[in-house]
């Protein structure tokens, strides 16, 4: 895998940077940095899973369906990359997939059934508190070099910041506000993309493509047009005419 | 791990005595939980408002009359940490009405302090969208929840949804009967087949939540596994089901 280029690297943090404005939409922002995330080292994709306040890891966003559901059976089956890095604090790094059946019986066969070879997890941590993970798959061999952890630690560093969104964050309970905000944040797009599936007859992937079409070509925050299409489902008819 | 702390909350309300007779067993049974929550956490007292039709939440259920009291003062000066929790769907941390809250909430901050609350933790009861109420604690001395206090303190907001979720005529305390909580790993199916429902009968999220319980109840079905069918396209739900 090629180094990352320190013009891209800039680039990519000062466009992260760009969207902590004071009233940015977090789920678009996690969905971002995972993009990114994966970009940068040239995994193929990625997701973001954060801890409830039961220790249970919840996805919060991915750069696509496989990932997405990847991450929903790490939960699931309760072992996987995602996991060891919450639980341990410390990132699993060029995991081999052939190599790692006895580690994870149940993941690994799964991940490569969808065409990965390797993957990475890269804890979300604030002040030795691990909140979360970023996990990253690979279709090829992972070949990633201590540089190319800083880095992708480093998002993951922007990305707890943005998530807390509060600069001098010493109190737990701050933390809980923000988490749980966040928490609930995404299941309110998944309540919309059911309704707008059920509206117009579509999966529920389409739906939330159509959902973030909307709010991007407007200008709106996706969380906000999620909230308006369950608070009043006659207004979904707008989105299709987008 | 979370099944493991939400059986806890069940068991520590089943645990304590029913109420007066004449209660809806709901409301008896949210009693039980605030009268837990007091004997379990580092508070003096809690409660849980529910939301009336689309308004906002009044006091069903606490531990003691004071919250009612302050409940009802929170609905007559429009603000306070309830009203907070309940329109930013978080939760409203206040360690020490003392410090700051009086400038964040003027009118309710005093009263409180009058009344002899130093801190509240207010918990929205929701479901993404679909706000049911809110859990208040408060304590008579100041300071923030324990790490540990505070995540019991959600989980007991987490069995108190779906408590309300689930109705009071389909579970009794302390047995989850493949509840909300039992659809864990299922939840973003759960949270999806819920906006369709929402959309199929013309109902609210709330309701769209009680009538597919209410569907894995009759079927004696796992909750996660129809949520999976309605997604998937197989399974509508009637109109007249689920009631």
């Amino acid at each position: 895998m090629p180094a990352v280029a320190p013009e891209r690297l800039a680039d990519v943090f000062v466009e992260v940077a760009d969207t902590l404005v004071d009233d940015f939409d977090l789920i678009e922002f996690l969905e971002l940095v995972t993009t990114r995330g994966a970009e940068l080292v040239g995994a193929g994709a990625a997701g973001l899973l954060l801890a409830d306040h039961n220790g249970q890891l919840q996805f919060m966003a991915g750069t696509d369906e496989v990932t997405r559901l990847l991450e929903l059976f790490q939960v699931q089956a309760r072992e996987g990359p995602c996991l060891d890095c919450f639980t341990s604090g410390s990132p699993v790094v060029n995991a081999d997939l052939s190599d790692t059946g006895e580690q994870w019986p149940l993941f690994a066969p799964r991940a490569v059934d969808v065409g990965f070879r390797s993957v990475h997890a890269i804890p979300l941590r604030l002040r030795g508190t691990v909140i979360g993970a970023l996990n990253l798959f690979s279709a090829d061999v992972g070949r990633l070099r201590s540089e190319d952890v800083h880095v992708v630690q480093a998002l993951a560093d922007v990305a707890t910041i943005g998530l807390l969104q509060e600069r001098a964050i010493h109190r737990g309970e701050v933390l809980a506000e923000q988490l749980q905000r966040a928490l609930n944040s995404r299941v309110v797009i998944e309540q919309a993309k059911g309704a707008i599936a059920q509206l117009h007859g579509m999966s529920v992937d389409e739906a939330f493509a159509l959902l973030r079409g909307y709010a991007r070509s407007r200008q709106l925050r996706l969380g906000d047009v999620a909230q308006s299409v369950v608070s009043d489902p006659s207004g979904i008819g707008d989105l299709a005419v987008s | 791990m979370a099944e493991g702390r939400v059986a806890h909350v069940r068991s520590l309300v089943a645990g304590e005595p029913p109420d007066v007779p004449g209660q809806s067993p709901l409301v008896d049974w949210l009693r039980r939980l605030c009268r837990a929550a007091v004997r379990d956490l580092p508070v003096t007292g809690a409660g849980v408002s529910l939301t009336a039709e689309g308004g906002v939440p009044g006091v069903a259920a606490a531990s003691d009359r004071t919250l009612a009291a302050l409940e009802e003062l929170q609905v007559t000066v429009g603000e306070g940490p309830c009203i907070d929790a309940f329109s930013w769907h978080r939760p409203v941390l206040a360690a020490d009405l003392t410090d700051g809250a009086r400038t964040r909430w003027p009118g309710y901050a005093p009263a409180a302090l009058e009344h002899g609350l130093r801190a509240v933790f207010a918990l929205p009861l929701q479901i993404g969208a679909a706000q049911l109420g809110v859990l208040t604690l408060y304590r008579d001395r100041p300071g923030a929840l324990p790490a540990d206090d505070l995540a019991l303190a959600l989980t007991f907001a987490e069995v108190a949804v779906s408590t309300i979720v689930d109705g009071q005529a389909l579970v009794q305390p302390g047995e989850s009967a493949g509840g909300l909580d039992a659809a864990l790993e299922h939840r973003h199916e759960l949270y999806q087949a819920q906006g369709m429902v929402m959309v199929q009968l013309g109902v609210d999220l709330g309701e769209a939540m009680v009538r597919l319980r209410a569907y894995a109840y009759r079927h004696d079905r796992p909750l996660g596994e129809v949520a999976g069918d309605v997604v998937d396209g197989g399974l509508r739900l009637a109109a007249d089901h689920g009631r």
